[in-house]
């Protein structure tokens, strides 16, 4: 057993500050326990969120010692005993209470993302896909929602005016998801490039980094996606083709 | 204090609850045309279903072309020891091939066949490989692809609110009261049809896999309006939780660990499971560790591996096998996949395993065993339903998933919930959708019960009293893991009823400090209601029920007794207090009683 000072941020919109509370930590206890040890012992309105505590659902998110991470999966053991150990709410949204934020901008982003449009089933009403085709979709089917990609992404960090126009790398994902569905009809090249700006995104891999699944989101997700822009919207020979045939859809990349 | 002031929605069909059960019943009546709010109590994705890891139970006969909703019926009756829900059993095994391709057509991608099908595996109690799945995490793609289906269809979803209390306009269920988690405040709701699709009571034990929501609200709201329970004597100890490190002990380990070829060993290293075949699966049971690794290539020629006898039946053996003496270390068995499946199968079909274990215990999975021992993972008693339209015993009040009881009688098998939830959530959404259609009238909310209601959710800010909520939960957890745990005996379900109400009492002497807003030592103290109510009912129920069977083992009264296999105990609340009685179950029609004597 060893003894911390968790250094947790305490406060709601209207303004808030650190507090410092000791604890005495159990072998393999994680950031997320103590927390609960605090919320039974010291501080029982600590505000923060959880579920599953395997890092399965994703509610846990937090800036530990200024690294967006999950509470459920950092055990207490990577810092020195006796240590100060800093928990501070993601900072990309706006904060509800203590270790809370309002997370609603992806649930409206979620809303706006024009949903798969399957192709008819074959005629014994199922389908039929090779694994090797949707291996790299189920990359993305990982994805918990936790939103530390969004906490990161410098283009809404420290970006307010920026989120009407982004939709964040958690949702590049899952347009990448959707466009490369081999069962997908749909058409959201208007949306990708207006309204999910996926222009905006300049690859410095921050959400790559933080992702707790550890899906290649910069790589195979938005690089993807910013080429098939590129091909859809910026190529002489495409922008020809649609001119002569009316609005259709470009061949993918 | 901004005192009983709230919100007022309204809608035709009301749903609490969104996992799995409560989205699927939402879809539903939302297609049905009517007007859906769906309340959780965290936000949207974030439900039990998204822990789910090893697959859906369907039919589809992929893998093996034997297999069909027939079989499944037998296995599933079989696995619950004929205390299901005839009917239940039925419905779900036809319907749930058809549920699982509707969720592909909405964008779910299961692991596929080589001939790209869906591809199946293999789970306790199941004869064939049933069950579709994405590696270890079926629940999470299924859960994304129900919310992400739903969120284009017009259902009004209301994050992280809690539901106190149903309300009535007499006999009928009128809507809900609760309260905003966030902000703190109160909200009604009126509505024509409500669904129950709540989950259930696993934070009732210290020892579970389940999260902070599962505290038995579903469970208590619909006893404390009227309506039947039925089976709360009957909860399942998923027999593979971890259990080192202290602080994550009973995380689930996937039954998949064993249907993809791991097995459970002793201290000794002997697979002892050969020596616990109870007589009741012998028949279908392999004998030899030959036989049993034969079976996952072949079939026809071999016997299941005893490893996947169902739930009930591993966990009282691991219990055992701790008892002797032959436990591990940490007061678990050993599970290994790792000498018997090559590294690149393991992270590939048990990905979320192996990150598990390698972050939280520091143990590979590809080169070291598991430590493994029981934990509380689901009840399979619950609301009393109508099979067909999952309507309670109350007027206008609806439950489907875990919520709901009868479909896996005494013990539920492996991959039978997802299923569960899919069938018979659909089923509530569109039986609760009809009901509020051909509903006359006004809905008629009385402002008296909802001001009662709002002044006693107050109370702990406002009583005098010294009790934390957080440790008059902690003491119920150990209280029901203790005596009311896998093994039970008379004398510790009394002392458990006697602690509850110790417990009751000091649950009015709960105090809270600080504000409304985002506040978990109030959240928590008004949790101690619904969780005492199922404490008790399960209780209670365990202390009725004289013989051994499924998910409720009594030491007193070690064996089935076929005259406790013709009834449920219900539960029900006459003039405010609780009653128990034997009621019988459903006569089963004789061309279903006939598939069930197969018993090979």
């Amino acid at each position: 057993m060893a003894t911390y000072t968790m250094r947790v941020f305490r406060g709601d919109a209207r303004g808030g500050e650190f507090r410092d509370y000791p604890v005495d930590v159990d072998e393999g206890m994680v950031v997320l326990d103590v927390i609960h040890r605090i919320q039974a012992t010291q501080a029982p309105d600590l505000a923060c969120r959880w579920n599953c505590k395997a890092g399965k659902c994703g509610s846990c998110s937090a800036e530990i010692d200024g690294h967006p991470r999950l509470m459920c999966m950092t055990r207490m053991e990577l810092f020195p005993p006796g240590s100060t150990v800093t928990v501070a709410p993601i900072r990309a949204f706006p904060i509800i209470r203590d270790l809370v934020t309002d997370v609603s901008f992806n649930y409206e982003k979620a809303r706006q993302i024009p949903p798969l449009r399957p192709r008819p089933p074959e005629p014994d009403g199922t389908y039929r896909m090779m694994q090797e085709d949707i291996d790299r979709i189920q990359e993305f089917h990982k994805c918990i929602e936790c939103f530390l990609c969004q906490d990161v992404c410098h283009v809404i960090r420290d970006h307010e005016e920026n989120k009407p126009v982004f939709a964040g790398p958690r949702f590049f994902i899952k347009l990448a998801a959707l466009e490369m569905h081999p069962l997908d009809t749909a058409d959201r090249s208007a949306f990708i490039k207006e309204l999910a700006g996926v222009g905006l995104c300049n690859i410095t891999k921050c959400c790559t980094e933080v992702c707790p699944e550890h899906i290649r989101i910069t790589d195979n997700a938005i690089i993807p996606l910013k080429e098939r822009m590129v091909d859809e919207f910026f190529d002489p020979v495409v922008w020809l083709l649609r001119r002569l045939r009316g609005r259709r859809r470009a061949a993918p990349a | 204090m901004a005192t009983l002031a709230y919100e007022t929605y309204e809608h035709d069909v009301l749903v609490i609850g969104a996992g799995g059960a409560g989205l699927r019943a939402a879809i539903e009546a939302a297609t049905q045309g009517v007007s859906v709010g769906l309340v959780c109590k965290s936000l949207l994705g974030k439900a039990h279903t998204v822990m789910a890891e090893g697959g859906i139970a369907a039919a589809l006969g992929n893998v093996w072309p034997e297999d069909n909703w027939q079989v499944h019926f037998r296995d599933t009756m079989r696995g619950g020891k004929m205390l299901n829900n005839w009917r239940m059993a039925q419905l779900h095994a036809q319907e749930a091939p058809e549920r699982v391709l509707e969720l592909e057509r909405w964008g779910a991608l299961f692991d596929r066949t080589r001939d790209g099908r869906i591809l199946q595996r293999d789970f306790g109690g199941h004869r064939y490989a049933r069950l579709a799945h994405v590696g270890d995490r079926t629940g999470l793609e299924m859960i994304r692809t129900l919310q992400y289906h739903a969120i284009h269809l017009g259902i009004d979803v209301y994050m992280e609110t809690t539901i106190a209390r149903l309300l009535k306009d007499g006999e009928r269920v009128c809507g809900a009261f609760g309260y905003r988690r966030d902000s703190g405040r109160f909200v009604v709701f009126k509505a024509r049809a409500v669904v129950l699709a709540t989950g259930g009571v696993g934070r009732m034990y210290k020892i579970t896999s389940n999260s902070w929501e599962y505290t038995g609200d579903g469970h208590a709201l619909a006893l404390w309006a009227g309506a039947d329970l039925i089976d709360m004597e009957f909860v399942q100890f998923h027999p593979t939780g971890m259990v080192w490190p202290p602080s994550v002990r009973g995380i689930l380990v996937t039954e998949g660990v064993r249907g993809d070829g791991g097995t459970l060993r002793n201290n000794k290293g002997e697979r002892f499971m050969f020596r616990y075949i109870p007589e009741y699966f012998r028949a279908e049971t392999a004998e030899t560790e030959e036989e049993a690794d034969r079976w996952y290539e072949d079939k026809k020629n071999n016997r299941r591996t005893p490893d996947l006898l169902p739930r009930d039946e591993v966990a009282r053996a691991i219990v055992a096998e701790i008892r002797a003496g032959r436990g591990s270390p940490h007061g678990g068995v050993y599970l290994d996949i790792a000498t018997r499946r090559p590294p690149e199968y393991i992270k590939k079909r048990l990905p979320s395993m192996y990150h598990q274990f390698k972050a939280l215990a520091g143990v590979d999975i590809t080169k070291e065993p598991m430590e493994v021992g029981p934990t509380c993972h689901y009840i399979m008693g619950g609301v009393r339903v109508d099979a067909d339209t999952t309507a309670a015993t109350v007027p206008g009040l609806f439950a489907a998933g875990e919520v709901a009881g009868g479909m896996h009688g005494s013990n539920r098998l492996g991959g039978n919930s997802l299923s569960d939830l899919l069938v018979f959530g659909r089923r509530a959404g569109l039986y609760a959708a009809l009901y509020a259609k051909d509903f006359g009238g006004q809905l008629v909310i009385d402002q008296g019960q909802v001001e009662a209601i709002a002044r006693e959710l107050l109370e702990p800010f406002e009583r005098a009293g010294d009790e934390n909520p957080y440790a008059i939960q902690a003491e119920l957890q150990e209280t029901m893991q203790e005596l009311v745990g896998i093994i039970r005996t008379e004398a510790e379900l009394r002392e458990a009823l006697r602690r509850i109400e110790a417990l009751k009492a000091r649950a009015r002497r709960v105090r809270v400090d600080g504000g409304r807003e985002y506040n978990p030592a109030w959240h928590t103290a008004l949790d101690l209601a619904p969780l005492l109510t199922c404490a008790e009912c399960c209780t209670l129920a365990a202390l009725e029920r004289k013989e051994s069977r499924g998910g409720h083992a009594r030491d007193d009264y070690p064996k089935l007794d076929p005259e406790w296999g013709k009834v449920n105990v219900v539960l029900r609340l006459k003039n405010g207090e609780l009653q128990v009685a034997r009621e019988p179950l459903p006569e089963m029609p004789p061309e279903l009683r006939a598939l069930l004597e197969d018993t090979r």
